[in-house]
């Protein structure tokens, strides 16, 4: 996993609120048995029109915004299917960074694990940033994950909260199951004791 | 004396395998259920760092999500990235020596159902699976939560999840239903209530005599939408409907096993004064059939209503509802029973199990679907269809004009041929209306089986109620 630690970037602004992981990555694209190539799928049905042709009005399919490495989305993102392809595909975008007021759990924690940060803040902290993305390359926005912060282009700073254990772990871009595979004295050990208490599990 | 805990806080200490200073934990898992749609690269991912499967016999393989559901398909599947994708499952799940159900054997179906009918889901346990409904199993009282690639990888590998523990939320629903309303509308209305972000970084207790009053099959029908509310997990605390329902299947304990299981079953219960972080509470007699009206699971009306007006929302939904109203083409005030429909589709791991085809065949004896509606039954598991043709449901379905398919996910997600076409509106069991959900452009109203059904046979939405007052 490539490890994230300050990015500056280009935000592109999405304010509806509840944007689904269908909406972020439609099924036809699940077929796949790859995690590569997804980005080109990313936002399908609002990017294209159904003989695959860009929708110009789509914010990805505007100039400014076709570099974009950071999301600033409305309420609730990354709701609905489990499908880590929506994390994927964004990735495979470009997509390093989603600031919302609030995210799915399960996209959330798919994130995490493909080098994506997550970033939730205020409302009022979202709204400064959505002007800063409605105004693309001219107000680049930098997070920086170590300082737990969002900067905004007029220099005001925003203070998030993240998991430590996560951080690190984005931080350093660690494979987390290489780090379980070390307790494995501890797996070994509940097993016997579960297979005491509740031997017909 | 400890604290008194919560149903949750119990199952969550007995399976904690070490506890991080930050309270980061290592959480074991005991049943892990795979589909071949968000296993593939995880199982390349284990190939590729020289990994095996640490417990494959906690490990349960079924084809669903990508399978046609016509027959002919235990030997050919016409789609080459649906064929590869149930192929590779195949592969992996004879490779690492998994519990496999494939499209050939009878018992294979939607996972959620599979999992409580074979007795892989028990009480007290943690479940997981690459898919969001994995809530499902909660109504077991099971720990059970969907989870991405990575964490099925993770899984596969350590038979353990990184995991924070989430928070308490308890949903009451006090009283009796009134005629005519279901689970469905129960967990709607629930959804309705808090929003599709209310349970988010909560575990969901659902009580109360409603609940209580309801079958396993309502249950997990409940328990199955905690996600379209938020939460990753749903609960339901174990009873003797509970223990009818596992007694005896496959995979439940036996003999002397069975008596010490159901010792611990019993205890697993909240304890009085146990604390929730969030608490709901609704009046079972105010529930009624409800159906949704735009592209978000808490966008939910009683039957009686009519489509809202976008600016009596605030904030940012008075964009979406907009939006939503102009993707399902409705205007505002338009009573929902004049809404017209093309579709019927009755399935899905949240309303495919034997009640709900028997809440539909109910409606629909003796009656067809209207003149140019189409209308799908999909039972949710090859078994669930053997018992609807023994009772006689498939004929009434057959006879009311239903296509009575084979065991799949299907029409819920249209990853196989079973999609809406553009414009299309359909009245679906299923549990999201998402934009494009069930097929491009297609239009979605989420309802319980009895209100499907009756939408089948006018053409459009249907008060159940009114429908079943008329005689046939």
């Amino acid at each position: 996993m490539t490890p994230f630690t300050t990015l500056t970037g280009i935000a592109a602004p999405m304010p509806l609120v509840n944007i689904d992981t269908d909406m972020i990555i439609p099924k036809q694209y699940l077929k796949t048995i790859q995690r590569t190539g997804l980005g080109r799928a990313l936002f399908d049905e609002l990017r294209y029109d159904r003989n695959g042709n860009e929708i110009p009005d789509f914010v990805l399919n505007m100039p400014q915004y076709r570099n974009a490495q950071i999301i600033v989305a409305g309420d609730n993102f990354g709701c609905g299917s489990s499908r880590e392809h929506a994390a994927w595909a964004l990735l495979d975008f470009g997509i390093r960074c989603v600031i919302s007021t609030s995210f799915a759990d399960i996209f959330y924690g798919n994130c995490f694990k493909n080098g994506i940060l997550p970033v939730v803040l205020p409302q009022a902290a979202v709204d400064h940033l959505m002007e800063d993305a409605r105004r693309g390359a001219n107000a680049r926005i930098t997070v920086d994950l170590a300082a737990q912060s969002v900067t905004a282009s007029d220099g005001t700073a925003f203070a998030f909260e993240i998991d430590p254990f996560r951080k690190h772990c984005l931080l350093n871009g660690l494979d987390d199951i290489g780090l379980t595979m070390q307790k494995a004295a501890a797996i070994d050990a509940f097993e016997a004791r579960a297979a005491a208490a509740r031997p017909w599990v | 004396m400890t604290a008194p805990r919560t149903l949750y806080d119990k199952i969550w200490d007995d399976h904690v395998v070490h506890r991080d200073e930050d309270g980061t934990c290592l959480l074991y898992i005991d049943r892990h259920l795979v589909h071949e749609v968000t296993s593939p690269q995880a199982f390349e991912g284990l190939r590729m760092a020289g990994r095996k499967v640490r417990s494959p016999e906690r490990t349960i393989a079924v084809p669903d999500h990508n399978v046609p559901t016509t027959a002919g398909r235990d030997k050919h599947i016409d789609n080459d990235e649906s064929r590869l994708q149930v192929e590779v499952l195949d592969r992996n799940a004879r490779e690492f020596g998994l519990n496999y159900y494939p499209v050939s054997d009878v018992r294979q179906g939607i996972v959620h159902i599979v999992g409580p009918e074979q007795g892989w889901t028990l009480p007290g346990m943690t479940v997981v699976c690459g898919d969001s409904h994995t809530a499902t199993h909660g109504a077991f009282g099971a720990l059970a939560h969907g989870i991405g690639t990575s964490e099925v990888e993770h899984v596969l590998a350590t038979q353990t999840l990184i995991q924070k523990k989430s928070k308490n939320m308890k949903v009451e629903v006090t009283g009796r239903l009134p005629a005519g309303v279901t689970a469905k509308d129960i967990t709607l209305s629930i959804i309705g209530r808090t929003g599709t972000a209310g349970g988010t970084g909560h575990v969901i207790e659902y009580c109360g005599e409603a609940i209580r009053s309801l079958s396993m099959e309502g249950r997990m029908t409940v328990c199955n939408m905690a996600i379209e509310g938020g939460a990753r997990a749903g609960l339901i605390a174990p009873d003797e409907t509970t223990f009818d329902y596992v007694r005896g299947r496959p995979h439940a304990p036996k003999g002397a096993m069975w008596e010490a299981a159901l010792d611990y079953w019993r205890t697993l219960r909240t304890d009085e004064g146990a604390h929730f972080d969030k608490v709901v509470t609704l009046d079972a007699a105010e529930i009624a059939p409800v159906v949704t009206w735009g592209t978000s699971p808490e966008d939910v009306l009683p039957i009686t209503g009519v489509v809202p007006d976008p600016e009596s929302f605030a904030g940012g939904k008075v964009a979406a509802a907009r939006r939503s109203l102009d993707y399902m083409g409705l205007t505002p005030g338009t009573k929902l029973t004049d809404i017209a429909i093309d579709a019927v589709f009755i399935g899905s791991c949240t309303n495919g199990r034997i009640e709900d085809l028997r809440a539909a065949a109910a409606v629909l004896k003796g009656r067809r679907l209207a003149p140019g509606v189409r209308g799908m039954v999909v039972p949710g598991s090859g078994l669930v269809r053997l018992q609807a043709e023994e009772e006689g449901l498939a004929q009434i379905f057959v006879d009311a004009g239903f296509e009575w398919r084979l065991a799949g996910c299907s029409m819920c997600l249209g990853m196989n041929p079973d999609q809406l076409a553009p414009g299309e509106r359909c009245a679906a069991t299923s549990n999201r209306n998402f934009e494009g959900r069930q097929g491009y452009r297609g239009r979605t109203h989420l309802m319980s089986p009895a209100m499907a059904a009756a939408a089948g046979v006018t053409g459009r939405l249907t008060d159940v109620r009114e429908l079943m007052a008329e005689t046939v």
